[in-house]
């Protein structure tokens, strides 16, 4: 099995350092450092996992040859960039996307032949170039992407290779409930950080804020009933479960806001925005926190003049 | 003339922040003026050096000034300028002083009257005020936007709309724009609407109030929040039998394109984006809390203004 990692960030290393025991893995990534060190001394992932892989990195397209399996992992905001530069690999492959938010496989399908719909759990962050630190295990849901499928045994396949590889992952024919899951759990904890600057437990002990991230995540399974996507669990039980876990942890958003960097709100809360107007469903809350997260970002194009 | 003669001849300006010293500066031109302080250093600044008012106006006032009630003699007329967040504590200290004076309150939002209420039976004069500046020191204010302040007898007891009336003559010949109302509430509710709406908006995205605000073009643009904002105000004002007397989503539109356009370089900083900036308590409890609260009396859902307000109140913990 040939695999490439579109975007090999720090979601991306870990599945590319752990499809390594199993496949040839190909990274994808333009950050030259980092593609230079993974060459140099292999990709080195620590924390939950303790491993040096063997991958192939570079920020060229051209030198990557077909592969039968894409994971693309990039940020939402540079998937579009990502998949056309690399779309000639997979001319006859299956497409994964294993990103935040909804919308991606949509941007992905035009350019490749299959798709399939992925979410993950397990996080992680960048330590230097060629080294990831795993912070969090979990599972991870594939399932073929109904407008451009890949087919069901491709999807299981993907599945046996990745959980081999050492990345728990399910195959289901419907993927759908697991991304909403975690879309509207996103959606409902990451602007409020972003916004109130508070770490997710700081901010979800407070009376007020539960109440704003309930009504977030009320619209989010409104609209998810409107599509006919069954949700797995429960996510305003995960706000609360991570209230406990994950008291003091920064939502990425907020780790965004604080680097100044685009963040992912157009696929979190401006997806299920769009994905609710499609279907008549208003989501006043999520497009009041989309637009302020998109203001907060057009601030630091802006530079004061007094 | 058979009406009684002047009765305003003596003011005592609370607070001498930016809106106090701009008051207080124009007043002393026709008026004997006090300013009343928080901080001594301040009192004897002023009463070393007078006041300086540069940009809109071009001044220096001489004024009286202390840092306790007690040195202030008794007046016609306190106008208290403190900030929202100030009042409970300022309003205190006026406790038992200035029987004969009328009190006007200059606050944001909604509820400053009820606040110095508990602690006097002056007769009250709301106002809301649109002129802003910026202070340069503890005794020089820069005057920006030099737009009205608007007076009415207050509903729960004021003095006679002629003492109204008289002081918008007095603040016009200090040099600055006023206009008396016999009631106040349609002009307090349009800029309690506009203000939960702007300061709200540009305290959580650290944007000076721009054209953004009223943008409407994409789907995700600032000006749709905006206007959402300003319908449910409106839709309280409405319950609450209140008749704007402006309407706010115009005076957000005229906001930003005076700001953007006529002096390109300037971009008015709401002032809860100012104290947001500086990690002070924001006056959101007064704004966005407020148009909340009434929200929720009146049976009309403002959940979009509960929203701001209950990110702003999360934000102020983060600092804490």
């Amino acid at each position: 099995m040939r695999v490439c990692v579109v975007g090999c960030g720090a979601v991306g290393s870990l599945f590319a350092a752990h499809l390594a025991g199993v496949a040839e893995v190909w990274a994808y990534d333009l950050q030259r450092d980092h593609v230079e060190a993974i060459n140099d001394g292999g990709l080195r992932v620590s924390g939950v996992s303790d491993l040096v892989a063997n991958v192939r990195a570079t920020a060229d397209p051209a030198e990557i040859p077909p592969c039968e399996y894409g994971i693309v992992a990039t940020k939402s905001m540079h998937t579009e960039d990502a998949i056309a530069a690399t779309a000639r690999v997979f001319d006859d492959g299956a497409v994964c996307s294993v990103q935040n938010g909804v919308g991606n496989e949509e941007l992905i399908a035009p350019h490749v032949a299959r798709v399939i719909r992925g979410t993950t759990f397990p996080a992680g962050h960048l330590v230097e170039p060629g080294h990831v630190e795993q912070d969090t295990g979990g599972e991870t849901w594939i399932g073929p992407f109904e407008p451009k499928p890949a087919a069901m045994e491709e999807v299981e396949r993907l599945a046996g290779a990745l959980s081999e590889g050492g990345m728990e992952t399910i195959a289901m024919p419907d993927s759908r409930g697991a991304q909403w899951t975690k879309l509207i759990f996103n959606a409902a904890s990451n602007p409020v950080g972003a916004l109130t600057g508070l770490p997710h437990g700081w901010a979800c002990e407070r009376t007020d804020i539960r109440a704003l991230v309930r009504g977030l995540v009320a619209e989010g399974r409104t609209v998810a009933d409107a599509l006919g996507v069954e949700l797995d669990s429960d996510p305003d039980e995960l706000i609360d479960h991570a209230t406990r876990v994950a008291h003091d942890h920064k939502a990425s958003m907020l780790q965004d806001v604080e680097a100044r960097r685009p963040t992912e709100v157009d696929f979190l809360n401006g997806g299920i925005s769009r994905f609710g107007r499609e279907h008549g469903v208003e989501t006043p809350l999520n497009d009041a926190l989309w637009a302020l997260v998109k203001g907060l970002e057009h601030s630091w194009t802006r530079q004061e003049r007094r | 003339m058979t009406g009684p003669g002047p009765t305003i001849e003596r003011v005592c300006v609370v607070g001498a922040g930016t809106i106090g010293s701009l008051y207080a500066g124009h007043l002393a031109r026709v008026a004997d003026v006090t300013v009343l302080t928080r901080r001594p250093a301040q009192a004897a600044a002023l009463n070393e050096s007078g006041l300086q008012v540069s940009g809109k106006s071009d001044l220096r006032a001489r004024v009286t000034a202390s840092h306790e009630p007690d040195g202030i003699d008794d007046v016609d007329l306190a106008i208290v300028a403190c900030k929202a967040v100030d009042l409970p504590s300022t309003a205190e200290r006026l406790e038992g002083r200035f029987r004969r004076a009328a009190v006007m309150t200059v606050q944001n939002g909604l509820g400053a009257e009820e606040v110095v209420r508990l602690h006097g039976e002056w007769p009250l004069i709301s106002a809301v005020t649109f002129m802003s500046g910026t202070r340069r020191s503890d005794t020089h204010v820069e005057y920006e936007l030099d737009t009205a302040t608007w007076m009415g007898p207050y509903m729960g007891g004021g003095p006679p709309y002629e003492t109204v009336q008289e002081l918008e003559g007095l603040l016009i010949a200090g040099g600055l724009e006023a206009e008396a109302m016999p009631d106040l509430r349609p002009a307090q509710w349009s800029k309690l609407i506009f203000n939960s709406a702007v300061n709200g908006v540009a305290a959580l995205t650290d944007l000076p109030h721009v054209q953004a605000f009223a943008e409407e073009e994409e789907f995700a643009d600032l000006g749709h929040l905006l206007r959402g904002l300003i319908d449910e105000g409106k839709a309280v004002a409405a319950a609450a039998g209140i008749e704007l007397h402006d309407d706010p989503w115009e005076m957000n539109v005229r906001a930003v394109t005076r700001g953007e356009t006529q002096r390109s370089n300037y971009a008015h900083i709401p002032s809860m984006l100012a104290d947001v900036r500086a990690h002070r308590p924001t006056e959101v409890d007064y704004i966005s809390g407020a148009l909340a609260r009434e929200g929720e009396r009146l049976g009309v859902p403002a959940p979009l203004n509960t929203a701001i307000y209950r990110l702003v109140k999360a934000r102020e913990a983060s600092w804490r």
